[in-house]
């Protein structure tokens, strides 16, 4: 049985950031949803901010040195059971705190003006769920312990659930229906694994079975393909598949993103997407390191079918919210390919890459949204020669489109070409997988730029578009940091990269210590 | 390292900032629109279609004279920066040997225990494109305030071609790879905006993403390259790094890479370097529009010309070819062109660049659009480059790369004036036809016969001017889709008389082209390609110098023949049409006037000029007089290379020279005889349909049908793959319907479940349900169906787990 960690148990940052969102919560509850409309929202962007500025403050705290848990904190909670309130981040943690944080005031913000929210009303509870949300989504990133994992892990899909059902388009019970069963499933095997994974430890807390495993006193069995040690992999792999989705497990996400409400979107494709990928970092790498070698070439090859196919099928799409939904198949397939690359390049690039494409991506669907609600249509079809109407707007649409089909000098050609990097430097994947991804790029620009042409170039020829409005101060308040990151990121990288320098190097030493295999040697 | 600019390492920085700065600063604050009327014909042109009862924005006049000023300022400080470091580099002896270089560099990003430096180089190569582009930037600039006076988004227009010039001396001043891809990027991003400026016509916006998604086929290839040379000097060095001193100019390494079995098609005995250099050069047929992805640049001419001029001269095609001699050491690896050697990268660029530069030029003979053939003669010429560097005319394809640059952007800002000229006269036909008021009569006033007499007083008429003379409107031919065709040379005839300035310079720029024999700059460049090509193929019986030997000489001698046509079809006998008699542009005293005809009597001087710098020293009489001390070109830039791989001088041979003379004489005066001694008169037939059979003339004319060929192979079969196969039968059909399926079974084992329910519990009796049923019943006030309560109940949950954690933590915390 792994030895104990110690770790302090008092009040940590890390606990304050992860519990403001439920203290804005829990104000709400006790605000009148008639009398208090404008105090709601705004108490709710607050109460996003103030979180926000707590991130930031962790991140000043953070140290990029040290690639070990910072600003950890446990408490017994079930001792008997090894279940315990641990959290704590890593730079992979530290960032995708930032990610999460970064993009709720913006999704908060865009909700302002939001159609749906005056004509279906409830706004009240739809903050609250957006609240709910936050709390769950950076729970899931700080904890360190399998059982209360689970829990945020399944908390997310709550408030989701009830965004995209109560708050969605025509056929939206379908959509939540479907988002929820589909993930729910998944989450079953994990939940089998991880009580297995934690009967076998007699803890819960990841660190301290990562270490145990490290140090030969925890072993999976892994011999031949399929052992214990890969059938836990694969039980917590497909549920995290799922949530990615890799390809061919990504059929609700379509659904889910045209029915959702804007909102709804951005933070489903700019945050809990990457929960997926974040999580196969997190555990499967370092808890199944054989099994992550041993089964590498076959989940990055279903991340670069998901490139070619996200990319071909956003092509066919009519509606461009589902053109975007796909592309993100597309784009995470990337994020895959260079996390089981197993190389430094390849996982810094795909961490760069989820954050990259939140940022395009909750971009895009930002846009969409404010299309959509001057015309109420999602079709392309319906648009045309808007550049002429919207000169602001085009000017702001082209960047975000460009930094998603990642043109150098913006955000997304960072992490695509670290990615690539990583590939080809790969010691278990074959230049084959960059090849193809490759192709993948090449997609992009068309679709993206496909899309583009439909909405702003051309004649504006359909009489309902000649007078439609340019953005408001709100809504260029809500791109303007999403602009600042896109430049940012792509332009000075080193900061974003200098955070996970530390976490990768030691991540990929502990796999590397089972399967020495993925270290090419020089001069090879 | 401190950065400190007064240190000439440091310097090079500054280069692009000026127009990216100009960029930012015109993009955010002063390109200001008002919304006017698209009706109201003064503001607008009063040629906009379909936008009856709509405001659309036009530029206000400050704002318009503030983006002016701001592009141009960027574009003044870009060349005095660039001149400053030039003179700088050209004292120094042997520039580009071992460490005499200009260079520093800052971290960028790190990649575990490695860093990636971004920096910038100044050496040979750089110092000479420091030369070139800054100057056909700024004509290009110069130009673009008068051709694109009256457009309603000129100030955009200004941003955009900033941030073109500013991503392209990106380019020149990187000192790695990586920093090159991205100025090559960006460019590719400005040259689909500004291809697409007048982005609601179909054919611009088609023109602009065809021109995007094309070379950016190529890009990606050329990033998997970028990516390969990364993973190679990571094996090498034991860190990764795509710095060009550290890659180039590292004779171990370059043995390395040529000696390593490449990880692909590694069987079929590539080495490293030859796969990296093939994805390379790929990137470059992109971006350098050699077949087969040239389609993309004869339409990328629907930009406004400046554009045109900026992409086919100073930027993005220069581009191409600067980035392979930059990497030229790569390709060259592992063998030795001048002694005969090839490699498998050099035989590509060879066969490649001499297939294109024959091919463009036969079809170039056969169009009819001014600047079309321009376009072909570009492809062509850039055929020419590819083909010199494929064997081992490393010097002399630069040269030809910086002389072509110079008449090329003159030869399309000449042509522009022609249009602008012809769209002048379109522009009064029309207002004449529909007897059109006020503006009419005032125009007719400004026209002068002698329209073209270069004022001297360039200087003295600020932008401001440009209000109260509105000679010129948005012209009609611009917009709509099938309009007269201001561009068909067909249409044109007896320009000279017209516009003098233009047509002496675009003779002059054509000679240059056509490689007119001792005095124009083309003939020295082209000269010395030839020379290289007969000199090894004499020494060493190499083949593939022959092939390209005749395939150039054949092309030099089309070149010239299209030359002549086009100078006869614009300039020489009688107008062809009305529009053709008024073409004009609009007296010699306004600021349209001026502003295009200052760049073209610059770029006319380097057309000439540019090409004795580069003179051989046994060349007799012109080498002895200008190249005393042998040929200066060739001393600075050979030191770009390491000592060891540095090319030869092929010793002077009368056979090259002499088919210079006689593919460049002989081709322009077939193309004076057929054109030119009896000038096309108006409804006359081109000579060449008589001449050709029709299928061949067809063939020519419609560039051997490779367009239509594209959309049957490539682009419908992938849109019919990706609807009706991948989206409809794959995603929906298949994936989502094993999802239904599933949903589907298991709603059916659930109502079986159901039933066999039912039927246990009739069979067991009624004892135990009719306790659940109560138990049910009571449940039911909780279970409302209103989604409200269930969500307070899981808030309450949900609370009274944080309220536990947060208050233990704080316990523990206590205690």
């Amino acid at each position: 049985m792994p030895e104990a960690l110690s770790v302090g148990s008092s009040l940590s940052l890390t606990t304050i950031t992860l519990f403001l969102p439920m203290v804005g919560l829990t104000i709400l509850l006790f605000m009148n949803e008639e009398k208090d409309k404008d105090a709601i929202k705004w108490t709710a962007f607050g109460f996003t901010i103030a979180t926000f500025i707590a991130s930031l403050l962790m991140a000043f705290n953070f140290d990029v040195n040290d690639a070990g848990l910072q600003m950890a904190q446990r408490n017994d909670w079930l001792p008997q059971l090894g279940i315990s309130y641990f959290v704590g981040v890593d730079g992979l943690s530290m960032l995708m705190v930032l990610l999460s944080t970064i993009i709720m005031p913006i999704a908060v913000m865009a909700s302002f003006r939001a159609g749906v929210l005056e004509e279906r009303g409830r706004s009240k509870l739809y903050y609250i769920f957006m609240l709910l949300l936050e709390w769950a989504m950076i729970g899931v990133f700080v904890v360190q312990d399998l059982i209360i994992f689970y829990i945020f892990w399944e908390v997310t899909l709550v408030p989701m659930y009830f965004l995209i059902g109560i708050w969605g388009a025509e056929n939206r019970v379908y959509a939540a229906v479907k988002f929820f069963l589909y993930t729910m499933a998944g989450s079953i095997l994990m939940l089998l694994a991880i009580l297995y994974v934690g009967n076998a430890a007699g803890t819960f807390a990841v660190p301290e079975i990562i270490a145990g495993v490290q140090s030969g006193q925890l072993t999976f069995v892994m011999d031949g393909v399929f052992s214990e040690q890969s059938f836990l992999f694969l039980g917590f792999l497909i549920a995290f598949a799922i949530k990615v989705p890799i390809w061919p497990l990504h059929s609700w996400l379509p659904d889910a993103h045209v029915q959702a409400p804007t909102a709804g979107s951005v933070v489903l494709a700019g945050v809990l997407l990457k929960m997926g990928t974040y999580a196969m970092i997190r555990f499967n790498l370092p808890m199944f390191p054989e099994a992550s070698v041993t089964w590498a070439p076959v989940v990055a090859g279903l991340g670069v079918i998901g490139i070619i196919y996200g990319a071909w099928v956003c092509y066919a799409q009519t509606d461009m919210k589902k053109l975007v939904a796909y592309s993100s198949v597309s784009h995470l397939g990337f994020v895959v390919l260079g996390i089981f690359s197993l190389t430094p390049q390849g996982i810094q690039g795909a961490t760069i890459q989820m954050i990259s494409h939140g940022i395009s991506t909750g971009g895009l669907f930002l846009m969409v949204g404010m299309l959509y609600e001057r015309r109420h249509t999602k079709l392309m079809a319906a648009y045309g020669g808007i550049w002429k109407a919207m000169p602001v707007f085009g000017g702001i649409g082209l960047i975000i489109s460009l930094s998603s089909m990642g043109l150098p000098g913006l955000n997304g050609f960072v992490g695509e070409f670290t990615i690539l990097l990583g590939a080809i430097g790969s010691g278990v994947l074959g230049i084959g997988f960059a090849l193809v991804a490759t192709v993948g790029v090449i997609l992009a620009a068309v679709y993206i730029l496909k899309m583009f042409q439909a909405i702003f170039m051309g004649e504006l020829d359909k009489e309902e578009n000649m007078n439609l409005p340019d953005l408001h101060w709100q809504e260029i308040a809500v791109l303007v940091p999403i602009l600042l990151l896109i430049f940012w990121i792509g332009l000075q990288p080193s900061a974003w990269f200098d955070m996970l320098d530390a976490t990768t190097a030691s991540l990929i030493a502990g796999i590397a210590d089972f399967a020495p295999e993925i270290i090419v040697q020089a001069g090879s | 390292m401190d950065i400190n600019f007064s240190d000439f390492n440091f310097l090079p920085w500054l280069i692009p900032i000026g127009p990216l700065l100009a960029f930012a600063i015109i993009t955010l604050i002063t390109n200001r629109s008002r919304m006017v009327p698209a009706t109201d014909h003064h503001e607008y042109g009063g040629h906009h279609p379909d936008y009856d009862g709509m405001e659309v924005p036009v530029v206000t006049p400050y704002s318009r004279v503030a983006s002016i000023v701001v592009g141009m300022a960027g574009a003044v400080a870009a060349w005095l920066i660039s001149m400053v470091v030039f003179f700088e580099a050209i004292a120094v002896e042997q520039l580009g040997l071992d460490d005499r270089i200009f260079a520093s560099s800052v971290d960028w990003l790190s990649l575990g225990t490695e860093v990636f430096r971004m920096g910038v180089l100044v050496d040979p190569l750089t110092t000479v494109m420091l030369f070139m582009v800054p100057i056909a930037v700024l004509c290009i600039f110069i130009y673009s305030i008068g051709y694109m006076a009256h457009d309603p988004r000129q100030a955009r227009f200004f941003s955009l071609i900033s941030l073109f010039a500013g991503a392209m001396l990106t380019l020149v001043v990187a000192d790695n790879l990586l920093l090159l891809f991205v100025g090559w990027e960006v460019m590719g991003l400005c040259s689909y905006m500004l291809i697409g400026f007048w982005f609601e016509k179909k054919s611009a916006y088609r023109a602009a993403i065809k021109a995007f998604t094309v070379t950016r086929v190529a890009d990606v290839i050329m990033l998997l390259g970028i990516a390969y040379l990364y993973a190679l000097t990571y094996d090498f060095y034991g860190f990764g790094t795509l710095n060009f001193r550290d890659v180039l100019y590292n004779a171990e390494f370059l043995d390395y890479a040529a000696s390593t079995n490449a990880i692909i098609f590694g069987g079929l005995g590539f080495s490293a370097a030859a796969v990296i250099g093939i994805f390379l050069i790929i990137g470059t047929i992109g971006k350098s529009a050699q077949f087969p992805f040239h389609v993309w640049l004869p339409d990328a001419m629907e930009g406004p010309t400046p554009v045109s001029a900026m992409i086919h001269a100073a930027a993005m095609v220069s581009a191409g070819i600067y980035a392979i001699v930059r990497m030229y050491p790569l390709f060259e690896a592992g063998g030795y062109p001048h002694g005969g050697e090839m490699t498998a990268p050099l035989m590509l660029m060879a066969v490649v660049g001499g297939f294109t530069a024959l091919f463009a030029a036969t079809i170039a003979v056969a169009q009819d659009d001014v600047k079309r053939v321009l376009a072909y003669s570009t492809i062509s010429q850039l055929g020419f480059m590819m083909a010199a560097l494929g064997i081992g005319a490393y010097i002399a394809a630069f040269f030809h790369l910086i002389t072509h640059a110079f008449f090329k952007a003159l030869l399309f800002m000449a042509s522009g004036s022609v249009i602008h000229a012809m769209e002048h006269g379109e522009h009064h036909v029309h207002e004449h036809h529909h007897a059109h008021d006020d503006h009419h009569a005032h125009h007719h006033d400004e026209e002068t016969p002698q329209d073209g007499t270069v004022p001297t007083d360039a200087e003295a008429h600020p932008p401001e001017e440009l209000e109260d003379q509105e000679y010129l409107e948005y012209p009609r031919s611009r917009l709509a889709d099938e309009p007269f065709d201001a561009q068909d040379m067909m249409n044109m005839g007896g320009l000279k008389d017209r516009i003098p300035v233009t047509a002496i310079t675009f003779a002059i720029g054509g000679l240059s082209l056509a490689g007119f024999p001792l005095i124009t700059a083309g003939f020295w460049s082209k000269d010395e390609i030839l020379a290289d090509a007969w000199y090894i193929f004499s020494g060493y019986g190499s083949g593939i110098h022959f092939f390209v030997f005749v395939m150039l000489a054949v092309a030099a001698f089309l070149t010239a023949f299209y030359t002549a046509r086009q100078l006869c079809l614009t300039f020489l006998g009688e107008p062809r049409t009305e529009e053709a008699k008024h073409a004009g542009l609009g007296g010699p005293r306004n600021v349209v006037s001026i502003t295009m005809q200052l760049p073209l009597i610059i770029l006319a001087f380097f057309a000439i000029f540019a090409g004795f710098i580069g003179v051989p020293p046994e060349f007799p009489i012109f080498g002895a007089v200008l190249s005393p001390e042998g040929n200066r070109f060739f001393d600075f830039v050979k030191y770009t290379l390491l000592v060891d791989m540095q090319p030869g001088k092929p010793p002077f041979n009368w056979i090259p020279v002499l088919a210079s003379f006689a593919v460049a004489l002989g081709g322009l005066a077939v193309g004076y005889w057929m054109y030119g001694r009896k000038p096309l008169e108006a409804g006359e037939e081109d000579p060449m349909k008589r001449i050709l059979p029709p299928p061949i003339y067809n063939l020519l004319r419609n560039k051997y049908y490779i367009d239509e060929l594209y959309q049957i192979i490539f682009v419908r079969p992938s849109q019919w793959f990706s609807r009706v196969v991948v989206s409809t039968f794959i995603d929906r059909g298949i994936i989502d319907g094993f999802i239904h399926l599933m949903a589907r079974i298991s709603n059916f084992i659930g109502d079986l479940l159901k039933a066999f329910n039912l039927w246990l519990i009739d069979g067991v009796g009624d004892g135990i349900p009719q306790g659940v049923g109560r138990f049910g019943y009571w449940l039911r006030r909780v279970q409302t169906g209103r989604v409200q309560q269930y969500l307070i109940l899981v808030l309450l949950a949900a609370l009274l787990i944080g309220l536990i954690l947060v208050v233990s933590t704080g316990l523990a915390a206590g205690g």
